[in-house]
């Protein structure tokens, strides 16, 4: 065997094996965290390792899921989207009062993600073009959207979705191979993310903008551009969640949502989103989603008021944060 | 051959003449150290060359050539690249990313283009070997030194096969060891025959590597000559004024 170079062994101490740079890593000790807290509830509960609880519970988070990859994409660029829970209820109202007036699903979809992909633009190009902060612009669509879901519907619930009424709710609601469809979707649209945020162009220039906006712009990225795509994609991940929670519920009222921001911004930076831009990843949207609702699982399971669950997630967030910080310092 | 050319290059902002009719040369490989006090019209003369504004009146000529810069973009096409002071540089990123920033090769995978990293790697880890810098590609630019984080962005100039790099206060605000390995960098590219216009208000550091200091004083071109037939004492001089004219 050559012997190694400086170069090489130099490297290797900077790069360190798979395992140093798991270890390293904030979600990996998020993903632990969750994963303890799954074995201690199947030990000390009788019901949560059951098939029922565990698809409810792979169900629920993976809506927090799907839009906190939206969100991580937000926060990745040195932005915030709070608009998500509104655009997540005018996604459904949409599907729902085309549906209900008798088209199809396709149509219904297709509209409801093009009015989420609308809502996007109208952030992006405030936030990028007209120059204003992301925590206003996005504050004030989450009134506009809502306001916009109760005028759409005239604020009754929608639960007869026309001809296509069975498969909505077979979308949302059913499952495949044991595997509820929510779940499903929310693997491909990580992956797809992932692969987005590492391999495309559109991934590197994000998180550039997120590093320093200043640099992106000298170095001729197209950076307004890319902040509206990026609002674009987290009100898509938000319709699209929308959509396959009308047909969970198989009905829709216009406070659908509501106060789903502050969740899954919660799940993104317990996640690994760095609020100050520059930092995140998929998969770290998804392991945090999944241990908001583990905690939130948890209390009901061992019989302790909900009220306390916001006293638990909010903790995580500060210690993730604060663990975070903690590791950075020592480096 | 010149490969800049300046002739009688004006620029008015209104009541005030930033620039008045500065005329000057650069060689390939030549290193400027460009000096004058605060106000003298060093970042207008910049900009003009960089393309960020057009002269009010003269000509700049690339490689004997006349050329009009409307942006920077044309700028850069016609091999003039910067080197901002705070270097546009995203911590966050590693130091191969960085070089590639904006211009990032991407190969073709059925569809979809993704982005290229073994290119960008090598490539990278090509234009450091070529500066002699201990930087390496994969590591992230969010731990390097101050010299390091120069050659990552002076590394960027390369790519592009850039003439002429404007380097702007390269040298503040970073350690002594790090100048060294800084004004290093600016010889290693003037082995390789790019010009270096070095804006700097560090006396020592210009003197160190320049192989002609040009001092600006309100507008106007007082000195153009070698460094070797200057001095520190002589530049003062010139830069506040106590000396009319070399």
């Amino acid at each position: 065997m050559a012997t190694p170079t400086l170069a090489e062994v130099i490297d290797r101490s900077q790069h360190h094996g798979l395992i140093a740079r798991i270890t390293s890593q904030q979600i990996f000790w998020v993903f632990l965290a969750a994963v303890i807290a799954c074995l201690a509830l199947s030990i000390l509960t009788d019901s949560f390792a059951t098939e029922r609880n565990l698809f409810n519970v792979t169900r629920n988070f993976a809506f927090v899921g799907i839009i906190a990859l939206g969100m991580t994409a937000v926060i990745a660029s040195g932005g915030i989207d709070l608009s998500v829970g509104s655009t997540l209820v005018i996604s459904a109202m949409t599907v729902s009062v085309i549906m209900s007036a008798g088209m199809p699903f396709w149509v219904g979809c297709i509209a409801a993600l093009s009015i989420s992909l609308l809502v996007g633009a109208v952030n992006g190009v405030l936030i990028a073009y007209a120059g204003m902060p992301p925590f206003v612009v996005t504050l004030g669509m989450l009134s506009v959207a809502r306001s916009l879901a109760m005028v759409l519907s005239d604020n009754k619930m929608i639960y007869e979705f026309g001809p296509d009424h069975d498969f909505l709710l077979w979308l949302g609601g059913g499952s495949t191979l044991g595997l509820p469809h929510p779940l499903i979707i929310m693997v491909i649209l990580a992956c797809l993310t992932a692969f987005a945020f590492r391999h495309l162009r559109w991934g590197q220039h994000l998180f550039a903008i997120g590093g320093n906006e200043n640099a992106a712009v000298l170095t001729g990225i197209p950076v307004a551009r890319i902040k509206v795509s990026v609002y674009m994609f987290s009100a898509l991940m938000a319709g699209i969640t929308g959509v396959l929670e009308v047909g969970w519920l198989g009905g829709v009222t216009t406070n659908l949502g509501q106060a789903m921001e502050l969740t899954v911004i919660a799940a993104a930076v317990i996640g690994g989103a760095n609020l100050a831009g520059g930092g995140g990843t998929a998969f770290g949207a998804v392991v945090g989603a999944l241990l908001i609702e583990v905690i939130r699982n948890s209390l009901i399971l061992l019989g302790i008021s909900t009220f306390w669950q916001g006293t638990f997630v909010g903790s995580f967030i500060v210690v993730a944060v604060a663990f975070d910080r903690f590791r950075q310092r020592k480096s | 051959m010149n490969v800049l050319e300046l002739k009688n290059i004006s620029k008015r902002y209104g009541a005030i003449q930033a620039l008045n009719n500065v005329s000057l040369a650069i060689a390939p490989g030549e290193v400027v150290g460009l000096m004058g006090d605060n106000g003298a019209g060093k970042s207008t003369l910049v900009k003009v060359i960089a393309g960020n504004f057009a002269p009010t009146s003269g000509d700049i000529l690339i490689s004997e050539q006349k050329a009009e810069f409307q942006k920077p973009l044309d700028a850069q096409k016609a091999g003039i690249e910067v080197v901002y002071q705070d270097l546009a540089i995203c911590n966050n990123l590693s130091a191969a990313s960085n070089v590639f920033l904006g211009r990032e090769p991407t190969r073709r995978i059925g569809p979809v283009k993704v982005v290229d990293y073994a290119f960008m790697r090598s490539k990278s880890a090509e234009l450091f070997a070529r500066l002699k810098s201990e930087t390496r590609p994969r590591d992230l630019v969010h731990k390097m030194s101050g010299g390091q984080r120069q050659a990552v962005a002076i590394a960027r100039t390369l790519l592009s096969d850039a003439k002429i790099v404007l380097m702007d206060e390269p040298t503040a605000a970073i350690s002594v060891r790090q100048v060294a390995e800084v004004l290093n960098l600016i010889r290693q590219l003037s082995d390789q025959g790019i010009a270096v216009v070095l804006i700097s208000h560090r006396m020592p550091d210009v003197f160190e590597v320049a192989d002609k200091v040009v001092v600006l004083r309100r507008g106007e071109l007082v000195a153009d000559k070698k460094a070797a037939q200057s001095s520190p004492e002589e530049i003062t001089g010139l830069i506040t004024g106590a000396i009319e004219h070399a």
